[in-house]
């Protein structure tokens, strides 16, 4: 285990994982709001943001997708150390990092109908965050939003499944935003 | 300060409510279990609105807690303190001033805005349980979408009492989908219930976490014929006049005496404030 392996968590997990956890919260709460996170530093090519989500809300009661691109032995020790959550394959996991490329949308955790809340959530890495581009209606939208999402047919099918379904964390450099299920595209 | 962790809960039992809080952001009105921790103060004082705070707070919050309205009941004043002793975050009355709200049975008067968060304690989570005492029945009635039974359940307050006599925890439906429990608020307040800001309920005696994010469509169930009412006591307020706002009723002697106030301490004063 080199040192870079013990670098880049938090300085001080109490406040700063309280203080991204109110971005992320904010973000999944109103869709389309871009928000600033900082606090992370995880091996490259993962990017700050993907890094403060993963600190936030993995750990050892987490099992966790890698996507391949992504994957490496160096963030491999470094979310084990700082998190401690279960690398794992696609069909057991609930949280995912990857790019969009990356994530086999089909072999993730929907959730059942009695309990829709035991579904998988996936931190997407996208080269660009801009609040232009796909339409967005839904709670925690006023009237409508938008979001540059990789695609939208996905998200569309995604949706139809509404209770059940997959909650998105898009993330590019420092700045996150999230899509959950409830959100209407187009 | 040094003695305890920030606000209280360690930090993997804030993660785990942390991700129980945004699948119910991502599920509007349904009920995420979560694995509800015993609390300094006892089941019914508010454990799961406090747990649920604990895991929203942030060091630069402004923490509000009211019990039916009022900031300086017993309840309230001992949440504030207990935030106040393990989070170190500053404390108001005042609803505009607040980032944070934690509430007992009331919304409060002034209208929320975009940049603040509501946690309500919630003693009964399931709309339900009340009609059917089986967990496993009304899991499955919210998965088949199954709310026959409450919309009985309102008939029969109708042919009973001529009108739906539910006044408090009057079920709503949530983005059309799910019936949830709006915990016992007035009825008076469901309509407020459609807000700019986000709204946690956290039940720590019955393990459950749910959400609405703002603007969330929030209907109140009733008949084309018998249509939801919200109501108050038809009376104004005797401290500062109001005639819009929820009123307690007070007995003030052993004759019949009484008088309404505003429930909303702080909606009160400030408008005695302002009118000088």
């Amino acid at each position: 285990m080199d040192a870079q392996t013990l670098d880049g968590g938090f300085g001080s997990p109490p406040q700063e994982s309280a203080q991204a956890f109110r971005a992320i919260m904010n973000a999944t709460a109103q869709p389309g709001t871009i928000w600033q996170v900082a606090g992370a530093m995880p091996p490259a090519p993962v990017s700050v943001a993907a890094g403060v989500a993963l600190l936030t809300l993995c750990d050892p009661e987490t099992p966790l997708f890698l996507g391949a691109s992504i994957d490496s032995p160096g963030l491999r020790d470094w979310i084990t150390f700082h998190c401690g959550a279960p690398l794992v394959s696609a069909d057991q996991a609930r949280f995912a990092l990857g790019i969009w490329d990356d994530l086999p949308l089909d072999d993730f955790a929907l959730g059942t109908a009695e309990y829709p809340d035991r579904s998988a959530t996936l931190i997407v890495e996208l080269h660009a965050l801009t609040d232009q581009g796909a339409v967005l209606r839904g709670p925690g939208i006023k009237d409508q939003a938008q979001l540059s999402l990789p695609e939208t047919a996905a998200f569309q099918r995604n949706n139809a499944l509404f209770p059940l379904g997959l909650d998105f964390i898009f993330t590019c450099g420092d700045r996150l935003a999230a899509l959950p299920r409830s959100t209407r595209i187009g | 300060m040094t003695e305890y962790n920030f606000a209280y809960l360690d930090e993997q039992t804030k993660r785990m409510i942390r991700r129980a809080i945004l699948k119910g952001l991502a599920i509007p009105g349904y009920q995420v279990p979560f694995a509800s921790r015993e609390m300094p103060m006892p089941y019914g004082w508010g454990t799961g609105g406090v747990q649920v705070s604990a895991a929203v707070l942030t060091p630069d919050d402004t923490l509000k807690v009211i019990d039916q309205g009022a900031d300086d009941t017993t309840n309230a004043v001992s949440i504030r303190r207990f935030f106040q002793r393990t989070a170190g975050v500053a404390v108001t009355e005042k609803t505009t001033e607040a980032s944070v709200i934690q509430t007992r049975h009331r919304i409060p008067e002034q209208a929320l805005r975009a940049d603040q968060i509501i946690v309500y304690q919630v003693p009964i989570p399931e709309p339900l349980r009340f009609l059917e005492p089986s967990e496993v029945e009304t899991r499955k009635m919210h998965a088949l979408e199954d709310y026959g039974l409450m919309h009985v359940k309102l008939y029969e307050d109708i042919s009973q009492h001529g009108a739906i006599a539910t006044a408090y925890a009057y079920p709503v439906k949530i983005e059309g989908r799910y019936v949830m429990d709006p915990s016992p608020i007035p009825k008076f307040d469901n309509p407020k219930l459609e807000m700019a800001a986000i709204q946690l309920f956290g039940a720590g005696r019955e393990q459950r976490i749910y959400a609405l994010p703002p603007y969330t469509k929030v209907v109140s169930l009733d008949f084309d014929d018998y249509p939801f009412q919200p109501s108050k006591a038809d009376h104004c307020c005797a401290i500062c006049g109001s005639t819009t706002s929820y009123l307690d009723e007070l007995i003030t002697d052993d004759a019949g005496g009484r008088m309404f106030i505003c429930s909303d301490t702080d909606y009160c004063a400030t408008r005695v404030e302002d009118a000088g």
